[in-house]
Formats: structure tokens, C-alpha cells, sequence
């Protein structure tokens, strides 16, 4: 198989859609955290005021969702087709919140009605919650494996297979992670007041995540122990979660000294580090079979020709430095602490 | 119902909703760049005042059309996995280049367009306008080539058998300009940009006739009027073009389109009528030979008809491709003669003296719309039975692991959030209309008055 820099091309690709997927979790996880935060703030400025923090920049967030996902259907469209159609459920669930949430940042503005403010708030909030779990419970499925037979089919059934304990538990674990994160971002954002609030929230949302992650953990080595193989054949391995309980635990400590930049770049690096520990996990599978290994999806029997992933890896290093470069500057022109004007919502 | 025929009406119901928001933003979007440039160049606030609005209800379709569009990535995974893996090796990179070229650069500047007015300088949020502009129209080209692949396949080659046959790209440049990319894609820009066009006509029609903001609106209106006249008369070319094309690429197509059944005969065209399929007859208003002529410019040369093809390989919805190919053209046609006409009357200095003619462009701005969806829905019901033009039957395309409960569900759900949207969307819609282009921070420069409007109508 043709290789570049010692990878193949599908591990490349493989590297490429884990990196578009967690910069998407860091940039809608901290908006998703944001939401889910909401209707803790009583006050009507408040609301705004948070809500401004993240008008500006919800939308480039969301472009990382459809860029990975373009990228999972190009380089690995066996994983795209298979695992959307089993998990149907779920993403229609989540595509139908994702269009509540948008409407509800843009049209919440538009009336002075309190009802109609509070029901944007709700729905805002309420979305922004349920697509935090959502996540996660897509996340605890693919960890957990599903029922694909010899011919990528999902054989599973019920309308409700995807809710299965563990998939809530990693709902909730991703849930608590981007209330954190949302939580940094917003203290970055704000003054007076609300900042002060949010500084109690914070706290409380660290130990309801490290909780739930300790949790979560625990029931992964015991009842997935096929998980942890990698790390006990290669026990240097387990550097990675070290750093990642390293890495959550310097959050509180830089908030306590107020140094909320680097403890949200921190609370950013543990998502990816705790992303980089699912793909250590996986790799070289995408999904595992329950019903026979033999029939796990990996990357090499999803993976486009090699030609295909050539020509997107070309694209990747014109198009990757691009976005990257937009990102910046809306975040440049936005920086600092959100100030109201007749253009906010 | 079975499940091929639900996913089809959801992804019809859900692609065709999606695609009423676009051609908006698209269309919109080419005005703002248009008026906002004027300002920098001119300093008129005028025009940076007709800017601003149409950057807000810009804001309004191009939000509606990220959170349908991005059901509509998905849905390919969830409802037409086998579709999903039989193309993805080949038109999943053209997906991931509109994500990596057009949506990020959109997004990028579309919060420095509705945020940053009063943020940076005006050249800097002109920019900002003409990145937002540009990604919406490189997204229309990415997406209709991968549709256009479907319709004519090329620089691939087939690997593997069954249901585990797939598409692997052999020539990424073929597969981009494919036999049917560059006609769609432009026919698809025009469309878009007409809907635009037309809407703005609309809106300043109406504050015209009413009596509001006449100045400012009957500047709007003849720079929109220029635009929609010239793209008028270009969708004829590029439709024309397109046509062409079908006849070669996809001649049962082009057959279904005019109702030609007879194997090899000269082919009539039709201004308007009925298929009565059963009869393989058509009633209606024809030019004999009509067909024959547009495409080989003689009357008597016959065209391939529906009866060459197998029965399992022609389109089954005849009477539905006929109707919806004659709606989009006979609005066409009607778009070319209101532009060209008003740009007579504005010509001998009369375009604002009839109520009427206002009165008809106000609910002009539906009649791009339709055509937009019935040109759709032509393509698409004419490509039937494929997915993929001669590789792949929609009957073997779609999810196999989803049941038609999750459908139903689905189907329902998608409906009523959808039917929500649109109420929505009117209703923010006629309220950004009624509130007028003025912001309160410009109260100042509002001319005052409905009186000194109604002379300048009357006059
Ligand atoms: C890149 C792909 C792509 C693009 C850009 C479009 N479509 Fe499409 N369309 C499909 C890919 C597709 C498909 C996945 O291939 C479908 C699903 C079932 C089928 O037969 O083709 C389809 C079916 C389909 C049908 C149902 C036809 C039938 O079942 O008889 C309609 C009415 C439309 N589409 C309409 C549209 C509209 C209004 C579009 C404009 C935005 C559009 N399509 C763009
Ligand atoms: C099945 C086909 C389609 C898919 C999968 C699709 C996908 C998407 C996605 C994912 C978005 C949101 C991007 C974001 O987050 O910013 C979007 C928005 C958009 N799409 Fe589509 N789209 C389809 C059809 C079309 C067609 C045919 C056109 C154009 C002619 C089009 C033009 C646009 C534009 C301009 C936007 C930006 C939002 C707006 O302007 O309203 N799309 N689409
Ligand atoms: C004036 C005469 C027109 C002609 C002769 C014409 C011709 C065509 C043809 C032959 C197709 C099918 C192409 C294919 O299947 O590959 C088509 C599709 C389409 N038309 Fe038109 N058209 C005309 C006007 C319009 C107008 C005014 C609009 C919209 C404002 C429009 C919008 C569309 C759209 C959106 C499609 C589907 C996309 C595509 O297949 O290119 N057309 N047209």
C-alpha cells in the first residue's frame, strides 16, 4: 500500500477526520456549553450578553460538523453510510435540534414579547443540552461496538437501541465536559455580575464532570475491557490519559488564578486528548461488530481508493490553512468582552 | 408505504424545502454586493442604508438554509446508505471540497457581515460581504457537480459486484466537468440569482406602490431590475444548453420532458399540455417538429423517444416531468417579457407610472421560486429509475438497517419543524418588511412623508 510519511493514506485520512471532529467538538462544545447554561442567567441583559458571545461565531462553528462529515462520507463511506443509517434515530433527533437551536439564536431578537423571548430561551437551551448528550451517546455507541454483519448492515432493531446505559453515561460525560468548557468561554466573554456567577458555575461544573468521567471510566474497563487492550500491549500508551487527567485538573487551578485563557485552552486540549484516546482506542477500527469481529468496519475496508484520499489530502493542505485562517479572523475582529449595539440579537 | 418510497418523499420534501433558501441568499447576496460597493465607491448613505436591510433579511434566509442544508448532508448517510457507498468514493471529495472552499469561507465572514458594521472599516466589511457572496456561490457549484455526476457519470471506473459495487474515481478533473456540470451549474447561478433579484424587486415594488421610502426604493429597483433582465434573458441560453446536453446524455430524459414516445420520429414541442400515458398520447398546444428543430435545426429529423428504452428504464412519472419542465419554461419565458417590457417603459421614462405593473412585480418574486423547484423536480423525476444514470436503481439505493417506523417518524417530525420554519420565516419576513430599511439609529435621514411620495408617484 502506498504510503506518505511512513503512514498509509487511510490512517492519514483517518488522523484528518479526527482532527476535523475534535476541532468540531472544541468550537460547538463550548457554544453547545454556552446553551446549556442559559436559563441560569435570570436577568434579560444576561441572556443577551450570552447569547452575543457566541452569535458571531455559532455558525463557523457548526461548519467543522459539515466539513468532518463531508470528510467521514468521502474518505470512509462505508462508516458514513453504515453507521448514520443504524444510528438513525439519533441523528435525525440531532439534526432536528441543531435547526431549533439556530432558530432560536436568530429569532429570539426579533420580538419584544416576553413569551416569545422565553420560548426561544427555552428552546435554546434545551437543544443546546440535548445535542451535548447526543454527542456523546453517538460516541459511547461507536465505543461500545453495533450489530453490522458480513455485508456492513446493521442488524440491530428497536427504536430505542441507542439508549442503552452506557451511551448515557457517555452523554452525560460529554454533557458535563462542554458545560465547563461553555462555562470558561463565557467567563472570558463577560463582566460585573454574570461573571462572578459564572465563575460558581465553573466550579460546580468541574467536579460534576471529573465525577461522571471517573464513572464512566471505571465501567469502561470493566465491561468493555477490549477497549484498554492497546494500552496494556503498550503500556507508554497510558501517557495519554494521564495527560488527560493532568489536563483537567489544571483547569480549576488556572481559574482560581484567574488565568481563564489558558484554562480554557486547557479545557480545550482535554477534549482532544480525551478524543485522541477514543481513536487510540478504535484504531485501526471505525466500529466494531457485535455479532464477529471479522465484520468490523476499519479503516481499511471503508476507506476510498487511495487515489480518492490522495486528491482530498491535496485539497485538506490548500483548504485546512484557509479555514483555519477565517477562524482567526472572526475571532480576532469579536475579541474580548461582548459589548451591546444595534446589530446584536 | 415501503421504505424506498418514504426515504424518497422525505429526501424530495427535505431537499426542496432547503432549496427555497439558497437561490434566496444567493440571489440577495449578489444585490448586497452591489449596493454596498456603490456606497464605498459613492459615500452615498443611501445605499449603505439599502445594504443594511438586505443584509438582514439575508440573515433570515441564509440561517434558514445552513440548519435545512445540513440535514441534507446527513440524510445521505441515514436514509440512501447504499447510495452512500456505491458514490462516496467520487463525489464524496466534491462534499468535502464545498465544507473546505465555500461553506467555511461563508461562515468565516458571515459573522463580520451582520455584526461587524460598526466593528471595521467599510472596505473591510465590504470584503467580508463579497467572501459570504462568493462562498454561496462556490457551495451551488460543488454541490450540482456531485448531482451532476449522478446525472452523467464520468472519469470513474465500477469495482466490485452486487451490492457491494462502488464507483472509484479514476480522473477527479473528468468528474468535475462532467458532460452535464457546466451547463446545470450555470443554469442553477442564474436561477438563484433571479430569485434574488426578483425578491428585491418585490419588496421595493411594494414600498413604491404604498407610498414608503420611495427614493431609496426606486434606486433599489432599477439596479435589481438590470440584474434580473440580464439573467432573464442568460437562463434562456444556459436552459437552452441544458437541453442540448439532456438530449445526448440523457435522451429518455429529454423524451419524457416533451412526452416524445414514438421510438424514432421527429418530436413535437409543446407550449402546454396533458401526457395521457396509457395512450402514449400527448393533448395540447404544439409546434410540429418543434423538438427536432431546437435540437437539430430541421423539423423532420426525428428524436429517440420513450418506446426505445426498456420499460424498467424510462421515467415512470411522465405526466409530473412533462408539467414541471413547461411550468419552469413557461415562467421563463414570462420572466424575459415583464423585464424586457419594464425596461422599455423605464427607457421612455414611465417604468413607476402604472399601480399594475408594481402590483405584478410585488408577487413576481413567487414565479423564480417555482421555477427553481419545477426545473428540480424535472431533473430529478426524468433521471428516475437511477440514482446514478445507468449504474445504480434508486429501487437498490437506500438504507437497508432503516424501518419504516423510523421513517414515519422521521417523515412527520421533518414536517411539522419544517411547516414551523416556514411559518416563521413569513412572518419575520413581513415584519423586517413592514419596519422598512431605516434602522432607529438613522431615524434622522428618513424622509418624512407620505405626501411628498405620493406626488412623486402621481407626477
Ligand atoms: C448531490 C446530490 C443532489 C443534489 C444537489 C440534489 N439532489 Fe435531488 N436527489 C438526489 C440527490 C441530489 C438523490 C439522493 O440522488 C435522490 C434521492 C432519491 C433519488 O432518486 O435521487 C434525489 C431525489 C430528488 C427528488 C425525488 C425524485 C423522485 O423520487 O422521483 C426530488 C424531487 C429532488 N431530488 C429535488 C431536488 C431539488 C429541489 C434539488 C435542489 C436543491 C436537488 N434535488 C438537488
Ligand atoms: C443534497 C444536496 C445538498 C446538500 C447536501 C447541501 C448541504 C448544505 C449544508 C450542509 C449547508 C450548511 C452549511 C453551513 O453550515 O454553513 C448548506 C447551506 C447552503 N446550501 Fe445547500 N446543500 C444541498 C443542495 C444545495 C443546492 C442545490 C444549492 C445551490 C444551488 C445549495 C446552496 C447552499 C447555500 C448557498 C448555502 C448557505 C446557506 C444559505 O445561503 O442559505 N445547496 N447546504
Ligand atoms: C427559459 C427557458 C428555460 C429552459 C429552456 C430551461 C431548460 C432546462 C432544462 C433542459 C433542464 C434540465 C437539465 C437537466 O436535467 O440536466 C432545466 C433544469 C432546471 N431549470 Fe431550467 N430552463 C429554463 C428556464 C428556467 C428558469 C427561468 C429557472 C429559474 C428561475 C430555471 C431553473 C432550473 C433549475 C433550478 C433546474 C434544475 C437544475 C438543473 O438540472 O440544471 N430554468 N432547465
Amino acid at each position: 500500500m502506498d504510503t506518505f510519511l511512513g503512514l498509509d493514506y487511510p490512517t492519514l485520512w483517518f488522523l484528518v477526520v479526527g482532527g476535523l471532529f475534535s476541532g468540531y467538538a472544541i468550537l460547538d462544545g463550548f457554544d453547545f456549553g454556552a446553551g446549556a447554561w442559559h436559563l441560569f442567567f435570570k436577568k434579560e441583559e444576561n441572556r443577551r450578553i450570552a447569547l452575543n458571545a457566541v452569535g458571531p461565531v455559532w455558525d463557523g462553528n457548526e461548519v467543522w460538523l459539515v466539513i468532518g462529515g463531508g470528510a467521514l462520507f468521502a474518505g470512509f463511506p462505508v462508516m458514513y453510510a453504515t453507521f448514520l443509517s443504524s444510528m438513525y434515530i439519533p441523528f435525525i433527533l440531532f439534526l432536528v435540534f441543531i435547526i431549533f437551536r439556530a432558530i432560536a439564536i436568530e429569532f429570539r431578537g426579533k420580538e419584544e414579547m416576553l413569551w416569545w423571548r422565553k420560548t426561544w430561551d427555552i428552546c435554546y437551551s434545551v437543544s443546546s443540552i440535548a445535542l451535548a448528550f447526543l454527542l456523546g451517546v453517538v460516541l459511547g455507541n461507536i465505543l461500545q461496538g453495533i450489530a453490522i454483519d458480513d455485508t456492513y448492515h446493521y442488524r440491530g432493531g428497536g427504536f430505542f437501541e441507542f439508549l442503552n446505559p452506557y451511551a448515557i453515561m457517555t452523554g452525560l460525560t460529554s454533557l458535563s465536559l462542554f458545560m465547563m468548557h461553555g462555562a470558561i468561554y463565557l467567563i472570558l466573554k463577560t463582566e460585573g455580575r454574570l461573571f462572578a456567577k459564572l465563575t460558581l458555575l465553573l466550579k460546580k461544573s468541574v467536579i460534576f464532570f471529573i465525577v461522571i468521567f471517573s464513572i464512566t471510566t471505571l465501567y469502561t474497563l470493566i465491561y468493555i475491557p477490549h477497549l484498554s487492550d492497546k494500552f496494556r500491549d503498550t503500556p507508554i500508551l497510558f501517557a495519554v490519559p494521564l495527560l488527560a487527567f493532568l489536563s483537567i485538573a489544571n483547569v480549576p487551578r488556572l481559574a482560581s488564578k484567574r488565568r481563564y485563557l489558558q484554562a480554557f485552552l486547557f479545557s480545550a486540549l482535554t477534549i482532544s486528548l480525551l478524543l485522541v484516546l477514543v481513536a487510540i482506542e478504535l484504531y485501526p477500527n471505525l466500529l466494531m461488530s457485535t455479532i464477529d469481529p471479522a465484520y468490523n468496519i476499519t479503516i481499511y475496508n471503508a476507506a476510498s481508493s487511495t487515489k480518492s484520499l490522495k486528491i482530498m489530502l491535496i485539497m485538506t493542505a490548500i483548504g485546512g490553512p484557509l479555514v483555519l485562517g477565517y477562524t482567526a479572523f472572526v475571532y480576532k475582529t469579536f475579541k474580548g468582552k461582548v459589548k451591546l449595539d444595534e446589530t446584536s440579537y | 408505504m415501503e421504505v424506498e418510497i418514504l426515504a424518497r418523499i422525505q429526501f424530495a420534501f427535505t431537499i426542496a424545502f432547503h432549496y427555497i433558501y439558497p437561490p434566496l441568499s444567493i440571489g440577495i447576496g449578489l444585490l448586497m454586493v452591489i449596493f454596498e460597493s456603490l456606497y464605498v465607491k459613492t459615500k452615498n448613505k443611501e445605499y449603505h442604508i439599502l445594504a443594511k436591510f438586505w443584509t438582514k433579511i439575508f440573515a433570515l434566509t441564509f440561517g434558514i438554509g445552513v440548519v435545512t442544508g445540513i440535514v441534507m448532508e446527513f440524510e445521505f448517510g441515514t436514509n440512501w446508505a447504499t447510495y452512500s457507498r456505491f458514490v462516496g468514493d467520487v463525489f464524496g471529495s466534491a462534499l468535502a471540497a464545498e465544507g473546505l472552499f465555500a461553506f467555511a469561507l461563508e461562515s468565516g465572514f458571515l459573522g463580520v457581515l451582520l455584526f461587524g458594521w460598526n466593528r471595521v472599516k467599510p472596505i473591510t466589511h465590504l470584503i467580508a460581504t463579497i467572501g459570504v457572496f462568493l462562498g454561496s456561490m462556490f457551495s451551488a457549484v460543488w454541490i450540482v457537480v456531485a448531482n451532476s455526476w449522478q446525472q452523467t457519470p464520468a472519469g470513474y471506473h465500477i469495482v466490485g459486484e452486487g451490492m457491494q459495487a462502488r464507483a472509484e474515481i479514476t480522473d477527479f478533473w473528468a468528474m468535475v466537468f462532467n458532460p452535464s456540470s457546466v451547463d446545470r451549474v450555470t443554469h442553477v447561478w442564474l436561477g438563484a440569482l433571479l430569485a434574488g433579484a426578483f425578491l428585491v424587486l418585490s419588496v421595493h415594488a411594494y414600498y413604491i406602490v404604498r407610498g414608503r421610502y420611495v427614493h431609496i426604493s426606486k434606486k433599489a429597483f432599477k439596479i435589481a431590475l438590470v440584474v434580473a433582465t440580464v439573467f432573464s434573458l442568460g437562463q434562456l441560453a444556459t436552459g437552452h444548453s441544458s437541453a442540448e446536453g439532456v438530449a445526448v446524455n440523457q435522451p429518455a430524459k429529454l423524451a419524457a420532458l416533451e412526452g416524445h414516445f414514438e421510438a424514432n420520429a421527429p418530436a413535437d414541442m409543446y407550449l402546454l399540455g396533458w401526457v395521457d400515458k396509457e395512450n402514449q398520447e400527448v393533448y395540447g398546444l404544439k409546434v410540429p417538429g418543434g423538438l427536432s428543430f431546437l435540437m437539430h435545426y430541421d423539423f423532420t429529423i426525428p428524436v429517440t423517444g420513450l418506446n426505445a428504452f426498456p420499460e424498467e428504464d424510462r421515467p415512470s412519472q411522465v405526466n409530473a416531468v412533462f408539467q414541471f419542465y413547461h411550468i419552469m419554461i413557461v415562467i421563463g419565458m414570462a420572466l424575459i417579457g415583464l423585464t424586457l417590457f419594464s425596461c422599455f417603459l423605464w427607457w421612455k421614462g414611465r417604468l413607476f407610472k402604472y399601480k399594475w405593473l408594481l402590483w405584478t412585480f410585488v408577487f413576481a418574486a413567487l414565479l423564480p421560486q417555482i421555477a427553481n423547484q419545477a426545473g428540480w423536480f424535472a431533473a430529478e423525476m426524468g433521471r428516475q429509475p437511477w440514482v446514478v444514470y445507468g449504474l445504480l436503481r434508486t429501487s437498490d439505493a437506500f438504507s437497508l438497517a432503516v424501518t419504516q417506523n423510523q421513517l414515519w417518524f422521521s417523515l412527520i417530525l421533518f414536517f411539522l419543524v419544517y411547516a414551523l420554519l416556514f411559518v416563521l420565516f413569513i412572518y419575520l419576513l413581513d415584519r423586517k418588511i413592514k419596519a422598512g430599511p431605516y434602522d432607529e439609529s438613522e431615524q434622522e435621514d428618513r424622509p418624512n412623508t407620505k405626501s411628498m411620495m405620493e406626488t412623486m408617484i402621481n407626477k
